[in-house]
């Protein structure tokens, strides 16, 4: 019966906490998130616990008038995900923002905002409010990546704007088709009611191109680089582990549910080739970068493209659909906590250097040992190696592939992971140099480099749990187009 | 020249996809960031127009409320939006005396 | 008592390596006894093993790790005897390097990483699955990586960028093959005889091409033709790296791999059907060959070493390349003589830098009189290497020359024959010039009645000597049922009749 309770709870906490901190003086506002964070451990903890899948119909309105929040398995996975993000950037925002008040009290309550909106989006199954969700998560990340104020900042901020407002309304207008045509919002009773047909695919398609807009896949990703490369490093690591995967975690619920109805190959070939295309040119663009937190944004231009990739092989009633959906997820977790882990770490090598280019690594393997441990570890899984999240990813990803008898997408896989090494590689050398004699170093709070260590841990690690976590989500997909909730 | 026979409908949905392209057309071409925030507008009314015109009707005939709960959201989103981007404009325009973007994307600066 | 002993060999060194990259660089005592207590409670625990399995116990250590692919560790014959070199080996390259590095900077740094290259070596070693086998081989590559490129300088970099081009590539090359395999087979557990399911799964062309593939990808680190360009350049490292990888650790993991591989994933019979030997062994001869004549060029002395090195990991691959027992025996005796003679050649090589800050063979003339303990060391190695009994490599080239015979390749026996005179050649030199020839002007005590000796330390020369005398011990006890060859026969036994 409580339980009930539970799934709003998960989007109403965070609310509450925003307007909470956003009142209260700052001597009341630390510890304030503790409590939150707390809350919302114990919150997640407890609808994991709960084994059955949860379905909760806000104000006794049933569908299709009325909004559901369901909490199937790939939800609680992506909550518990989130709660992990957050932790580990709320502990760090505490270090980094000590000397700057002002902006601590721009970020925290943009940042308990967007916590909400990313909540609400993986329990959401209901098209309208996935569109709701997606604009609150968009709105505040603009925010957050304008947060400095710095001239930079705002022109990358209003790009994003732009680019955000821009996918909104093809989303809707993908949207008032489908609608249209149907008469019904919620997922599973689209998919049963929509018609297979050109007007339904054109539908799909605008839907597919908002939701690609979004999550910056090629050649919609120039917005990318500046936010993410421009932003407050707190917000940097935010936006790339979380904002973008909402807007991915959509996509990729639409596709379970629509797959079986429209006839989606080749657009699911064109992603992964887009995808494709991502990987090799964001890899390259990362390797001619000489600032470190750009060549970590476009780490991520090149990241986002292993996550399209798994369409190639989401056809439904094939032995590699399972696959690749675990591949979908893992990179989905692997990415997130690597690139937060990057971006964290980045933060504290850069601060205690002083300026932004590669060349203020020097030494940093001495004089910061932990924080260079951390880009190295996620490092790791970006590229692949294992026993990290990344590895088991494109561990899947091979696997579906060949399940799918597309073995050219071997190559793709594995030269993406070469590349990824180049540049990852190529920041982490310059901690091994000697440091130069005059240095102006800063002084770091450790904690910073211990919660950028703890998703670094996650990610270069976490691959030693795939079995498991497989096996907890193969409910999801086993069986698809039939099983799904 | 015979009239077009048109019901209301059909005329909100042409008029509706104009709006949405015109909308479109001039957020990706025109420079300036107000009129990119404008053509926004222009596109969102576009599109709200198509989803009441598209909006299905229930067995006697009378058209489905839900459209106009969606199409009253719809319009709160875009008027936090544009507040927003008005703001960042404005604070933009305050601090490098520009009102459009660069073409080029902007490095991104260290903190 | 089954699990743990497997999962205690790799804690001893897995939570070294953490202690010690916490430990301030001052805290020598400390860092010494952490890393010692380490190699010797490895060796203990390899001995529980070893001692287990003549009792019939089996070790086995299975997590789940992928769909399909558990976390797998096992002890059987082959993996022990891997483990048991590496372990030996990792206490004497310790005590040398603790010797070496005094007063070098970032020592934490360096022996944490260290000990993680071990846990790494031992991890292939107990690995009971392809996919265990990969997590582990990838896990070498990057701990070796720091040790590199450890002292900074740009030539270290540029090493240390070279090594992970090659090892990286290697390692994305095997990924390929295990996939593709385990997409016709499913997963592959190792064991004598190859996968059952292997015989017949469909074209042998495809499979050929996968064990190119699979061969391709250890071949990187076992420095085969054309793939062993990153080796000299890795000579960049200090000499107990250059000890630890060329006798232990990356080289003979590769080549342990392609045992793996022909035994225990194919089986032996397979390849043979497969018509995939007779490509390897030549492959493996030329390789012996190139790396011999390249040796002969080199002046400093650890580049001919590194050369030599891609000549004699071969002979290992040629063992196994050749479809027989005693071609088996050959190559597999090798792994072991191989790294023992190779770490006395760099504990050398290391002594006469550290000492007397002698880098090129030109330089070594009249050193026997200076460092004679250390130079009387590198001869019975030399002769080793050479193949000249009672030393232990005169064991591995005789079973080789059998299994050449055996297998009706005589060409093989000329290129043993060729490969030995060419040892010779780059190694008889060195030995009379340091034992016979005057030292150069100007170097104190340089009338031929009362040369000064400068003898290395003894932490550098107590590993030396140690290795030396394993040489010779090997060699002249090959015929008991304890030696390197007595097991090897074992093993050898098993391989042909599963």
């Amino acid at each position: 019966m409580t339980e009930v309770f539970l799934l709003p709870l998960a989007v109403l906490l965070p609310l509450l906490m925003a307007c909470c901190v956003h009142v209260s003086a700052d001597r009341f506002a630390r510890p304030l998130q503790w409590v939150g964070a707390l809350g919302m451990a114990t919150l997640v903890l407890a609808l994991v616990a709960h084994d059955a899948p949860m379905r909760t119909v806000l104000g006794g309105w049933e569908a299709p008038l009325g909004i559901e929040l369901v909490a199937d398995r790939l939800a609680k996975t992506l909550l518990v995900f989130t709660l992990l993000v957050y932790a580990a950037v709320l502990l760090y925002a505490e270090g980094y923002f000590a000397q700057s008040p002002i902006e601590a009290r721009r970020f925290r309550p943009l940042a308990w905002l967007l916590w909400a909106a990313c909540n609400a989006a993986f329990l959401s199954d209901d098209l309208f409010n996935l569109y709701v969700t997606l604009e609150l998560a968009g709105l505040t990340a603009v925010g957050l990546a304008a947060l400095s104020g710095h001239p930079k900042a705002l022109a990358a901020a209003l790009r994003y704007l732009l680019a955000a407002l821009l996918a909104a309304n093809l989303f809707l207008l993908g949207l008032a088709l489908l609608y249209g045509s149907t008469g019904v919002l919620s997922l599973r009773m689209l998919a049963a009611a929509v018609e297979p047909g050109t007007a339904s695919l054109l539908a799909f398609v605008l839907l597919v191109t908002a939701l690609a807009l979004k999550t910056a896949l090629l050649p919609l990703h120039t917005w990318l680089p500046p936010a993410h490369g421009g932003a407050v490093t707190p917000v940097s690591a935010l936006l790339s582990a979380l904002v973008i995967k909402v807007s991915f975690v959509i996509l990729l619920k639409l596709w379970l549910h629509f797959a079986p109805v429209l006839d989606l190959v080749v657009l699911g070939q064109g992603l992964a080739v887009m995808g494709a295309l991502a990987v090799v040119w964001g890899s390259l663009l990362a390797l001619r970068q000489q600032r470190l937190k750009m060549l970590v944004a476009y780490s991520t231009v090149a990241q986002v493209g292993y996550l399209f990739l798994p369409f190639a092989w989401l056809r439904p009633g094939t032995p590699a659909a399972a696959v690749a959906f675990d591949a979908s997820v893992l990179q989905i977790l692997g990415h997130g906590f690597a690139k937060a882990a990057m971006f964290l770490a980045a933060g504290v090598l850069l601060r205690a250097a002083g300026r932004d280019g590669l060349e203020g690594l020097q030494g940093a393997a001495s004089r910061q040992p932990l924080a260079v441990f951390a880009l190295a570890l996620a490092g790791i899984s970006l590229i692949g190696l294992p026993p990290s999240l990344g590895f088991s990813a494109k561990w899947s990803m091979l696997q579906a592939a060949l399940l799918a008898g597309q073995w050219p997408w071997v190559l793709l896989l594995l030269t993406g992971s070469l590349l990824t090494a180049a540049y990852v590689f190529r920041a982490i050398r310059y901690a091994f140099l000697p440091a130069p004699d005059v240095s102006e170093l800063r002084p770091v709070p450790a904690l910073m480099s211990y919660s950028a260590l703890l998703l670094a841990v996650l990610a270069a690690f976490g691959g030693l749990g795939t079995a498991t976590l497989a096996a907890w989500l193969e409910i999801e997909i086993a069986g698809w187009p039939e099983a799904l909730p | 020249m015979s009239a077009i026979a048109m019901d209301a409908a059909t005329l909100w949905w042409v008029l509706g996809t104009a709006l949405t392209f015109l909308g479109l057309g001039v957020m990706l071409a025109a420079p300036a960031l107000l009129r990119k925030l404008l053509a926004f507008n222009v596109m969102g009314s576009g599109v709200f127009l198509v989803l009441l015109a598209l909006r299905p009707r229930g067995p006697d005939g009378v058209a489905d409320p839900i459209a106009q709960a969606l199409v009253l959201t719809g319009i709160v989103i875009a008027i936090a939006s544009t507040a927003l981007g008005l703001m960042l404009a404005r604070r933009y325009h305050l601090a490098t005396g520009r009102d459009s973007l660069p073409e080029d994307a902007p490095e991104g600066t260290d903190d | 008592m089954n699990t743990w002993l497997l999962a205690a060999t790799l804690a001893s060194s897995l939570f070294a390596g953490l202690l010690i990259f916490c430990l301030p660089e001052r805290s020598v005592r400390l860092r010494t006894t952490i890393n010692l207590a380490a190699a010797l409670l490895k060796l203990a625990c390899v001995a529980g093993m070893l001692w287990g399995t003549e009792q019939g116990q089996q070790y086995e250590l299975r997590l789940p790790f992928l769909p399909g692919n558990d976390f797998l560790l096992r002890a059987d014959t082959l993996g022990l005897l891997f483990m048991t070199l590496s372990a030996v080996l990792w206490l004497f390259t310790t005590i040398y390097a603790i010797g070496y590095l005094e007063g070098s900077p970032h020592r934490s740094r360096f022996f944490g990483f260290f000990s993680l290259c071990v846990t790494a070596t031992v991890g292939i070693a107990m690995a009971g699955n392809l996919a265990t086998f990969f997590l582990f081989y990838e896990l070498l590559t990057l701990a070796t990586y720091p040790l590199v490129v450890h002292r900074g300088t740009p030539k270290a970099l540029a090493g240390g960028a070279r090594y992970l081009a090659y090892t990286l590539g290697g390692g994305a090359l095997l990924l390929a093959g295990i996939v593709g395999l385990q997409s016709l087979v499913g997963t592959v557990e190792f064991r004598f005889g190859g996968v059952a399911a292997l015989r017949d799964a469909g074209d042998p062309i495809v499979l050929a091409a996968l064990f190119a593939l699979l061969v391709a990808g250890m071949g990187v680190k076992a420095a085969l033709f054309p793939l062993h360009g990153w080796l000299p350049h890795a000579m960049v490292a200090p000499a107990p790296v250059s000890a630890l990888l060329h006798a232990v650790a990356v080289v003979k993991a590769g080549a342990f791999g392609i045992v793996r591989l022909v035994y225990e994933v194919f089986g032996i019979e397979t390849a043979q059907s497969l018509g995939v030997l007779t490509p390897l062994a030549v492959l493996a001869a030329f390789t012996i060959l190139l790396g011999s004549f390249r040796a002969l060029a080199q002046d400093d002395l650890k580049r001919r070493l590194a050369y030599s090195t891609v000549s004699q990991v071969s002979y290992i691959v040629l063992g196994v390349a050749l479809f027989g027992p005693m071609g088996t025996i050959g190559g597999l005796v090798h792994l072991v003589h191989q790294g023992i003679m190779k770490i006395t050649l760099f504990f050398c090589a290391g002594n006469y830098a550290e000492t007397l800050g002698i880098h090129r063979v030109s330089e070594l003339a009249g050193v026997g009189r200076r460092m004679p303990w250390t130079t009387a060391a590198f001869t019975v190695a030399a002769l080793g290497m050479i193949g000249l009994p009672p030393m232990a490599g005169f064991v591995s080239k005789w079973y080789l020359g059998l299994g050449a015979l055996e297998a009706d390749m005589g060409w093989v026996l000329a290129v043993l024959l060729l490969s030995s005179l060419l040892n010779a050649a780059y190694f008889l030199p060195i030995l009379h010039s340091a034992w016979f020839d005057p030292l150069p002007d100007g170097q104190p005590g340089t009338t031929t009645t009362a040369p000064v000796r400068n003898e290395a330390s003894p932490a550098l020369l107590g590993p030396t000597l140690a290795a030396a005398t394993l040489v010779l011990a090997f060699g002249l006890l090959a015929g008991t049922a304890w030696s390197p060859l007595g097991w090897v026969e074992r093993i050898a036994s098993e391989a042909y009749s599963p």
